[in-house]
């Protein structure tokens, strides 16, 4: 398969827009936890319970109306090769934890990749919808939609003073997990992430890197959530989520500036580095090459690099994972050999930049 | 530093959790850290879930009401999933929505930790399964408009909020008789 046909296959719109403020968000997100009253938790459920979910959701879901163009395809975890369910995770359209650890899992996608529903992943039923730049508000509002719309399909677990029942006491109330995804280059560049992290956890918010819990944060990306669902609406999380966010922005749009003040060169030269580096590298590890990313990113940002799109960092960033370069190959590598292919992959996609002009 | 699991190998991974300015620190060597991590397939993604740092959150819950209630708790047994309290302090997950119920009183204080002292939903309200949950609401809230409304004197507005009170109080009667899923 020629680089631009795999591209066009593999890009979801997240990865290829640009959204509000994405020169420094690159996504958001919006997580919607609800099970059904009728049956047990899928860590407990019966074989027949999870394959009567499954087959509901075939019946009942697979029709929804989520847009005026688009509809929902539901495919089963059984179904697919782990190279294809892989490739699902570093989308972010499925979670690890589907991917790996449920049998009965299966996940309901939209054509544009904007709307995914998990479905008996540690819930049910897990709504997320996935917008490139700062979209929070949209996220929930679609969200919300979608949400509707099952729930006239089917009766949900919910009490009165507890709200939305889920398995993990965590996602109890409204269900609801709202993230954004930030390139931080700048914080993290001048330091000042160190004191911005621990602030934003006093405030109910968790900081992680790219790939959701205990991972350390490749390539100066980090994802921001709230950790309370009870006793907020879900208006006020995001709201609040929002708030934290675009003080965010501002000190890394702030940092970005005193870094071009003060070493203008330095940086200028870093940027170009990593550039020649990412052209030009027969062999890559993923951490070097988030590395590179998030600088030539960086460069494109500042004005340095012109003739490259922005939507570089978050295109490369996920093509890059192992199980993209698996399907690219079309067929398993072993460490040694997606080092490589991932150095052929970026320098093949930068390449395509220059043929562009 | 030496691993805190095993205890012979250097410690190589230094995991720290920040929740609610609580800070939990978790220091493994490799080879126990992926025993920890699920022994994953994508091992990129081996890591600790935030239900591995809950069960030790319950646990310190369970420890604080043992010393009045040991005996009650270790009878309690959800009717629908038939999961113990205990199970639930293991692996931090409900099995069923009924748990809720069952471990009612249990709950609130982990309920309080976790979500800054909150312990009651006031978000979206679903509409089959909310039943007249949203008519309760607006009800509870006109009655205060009233209340406000008489304590000002403006009885004009007050007779119109007692028409609507009357009008949604009506409408709950009616879909209870009806059976309530409309």
């Amino acid at each position: 398969m020629s680089l631009e046909r795999f591209l066009k296959n593999a890009v979801s719109s997240w990865m290829s827009e640009e959204g509000p403020d994405s020169d420094i968000v690159l996504s958001s997100r919006v997580r919607l936890a609800r099970n059904l009253r009728e049956y047990k938790f899928p860590i407990i459920f019966s074989r027949d319970e999870a394959e009567a979910i499954i087959q509901w959701a075939k019946n009942d879901l697979s029709s929804l109306p989520v847009s005026n163009t688009c509809s929902l395809e539901l495919l089963t975890m059984n179904d697919l090769k782990p190279i294809e369910k892989r490739v699902l995770v570093e989308k972010h359209l499925v979670s690890p934890n589907l991917a790996e650890n449920a049998p009965f899992g299966a996940v309901l996608l939209s054509n544009n990749e904007e709307v995914s529903v998990m479905i008996n992943e540690e819930d049910h039923i897990r709504i997320q919808c996935l917008y490139p730049g700062l979209q929070l508000k949209e996220a929930l509002v679609m969200a919300g939609q979608v949400d509707d719309w099952i729930e006239d399909k089917g009766v949900y677990a919910f009490d009165e003073e507890r709200g939305y029942l889920t398995s993990c006491p965590t996602n109890v109330g409204t269900g609801l997990r709202a993230s954004v995804m930030m390139h931080l280059p700048g914080l993290v560049l001048t330091r000042q992430i160190n004191r911005i992290i621990p602030a934003i956890n006093q405030l109910g918010l968790v900081v992680r890197g790219i790939y959701g819990e205990g991972s350390e944060a490749l390539g100066n990306i980090f994802q921001i959530s709230n950790q309370i669902t009870l006793g907020k609406s879900e208006e006020d999380i995001v709201e609040d989520l929002l708030s934290v966010v675009e003080q965010i922005i501002d000190r890394e749009r702030s940092a970005r500036e005193a870094l071009v003040e003060t070493s203008d060169i330095q940086l200028e030269d870093r940027v170009f580095r990593s550039y020649g580096i990412l052209a030009n590298a027969r062999v890559i590890e993923t951490k070097e090459a988030a590395k590179c990313l998030s600088d030539l990113r960086l460069g494109i940002d500042l004005g340095y690099i012109k003739d490259i799109p922005k939507t570089i960092l978050n295109e490369l960033m996920i093509l890059t994972q192992p199980g993209f370069l698996q399907q690219y190959a079309g067929g398993p590598l072993n460490p040694d050999e997606r080092d490589i292919r991932r150095a052929a992959l970026i320098r093949e996609r930068l390449m395509l930049e220059e043929n562009r002009d | 530093m030496i691993c805190e699991k095993c205890h012979e190998r250097p410690a190589t991974l230094h995991y720290t959790n920040v929740v609610n300015g609580k800070k939990t620190e978790v220091h493994l060597c490799e080879t126990c850290a992926q025993e920890k991590g699920n022994k994953s397939l994508f091992n990129g993604y081996a890591g600790f879930s935030i239900n591995d740092l809950l069960g030790g959150l319950l646990n310190g819950v369970a420890f604080q009401q043992s010393h009045n209630s040991v005996a009650h708790r270790e009878e309690l047994r959800c009717p629908k999933c038939h999961m113990i309290y205990q199970q639930f302090v293991e692996i931090g997950r409900f099995g069923c929505s009924e748990c809720y119920s069952t471990f009612k009183n249990h709950l609130v204080p982990v309920l309080k930790r976790l979500h800054s002292g909150n312990i009651v939903h006031t978000g979206k309200i679903p509409k089959k399964a909310g039943g007249n949950i949203s008519l309760k609401k607006r009800i509870e809230e006109l009655k205060q408009d009233l209340k406000s409304s008489i304590d000002q004197e403006e009885f004009e507005s007050a007779a119109n909020i007692r028409d609507e009170i009357r009008a949604l109080e009506k409408e709950m009667n009616n879909s209870q008789e009806g059976g309530g899923q409309t």
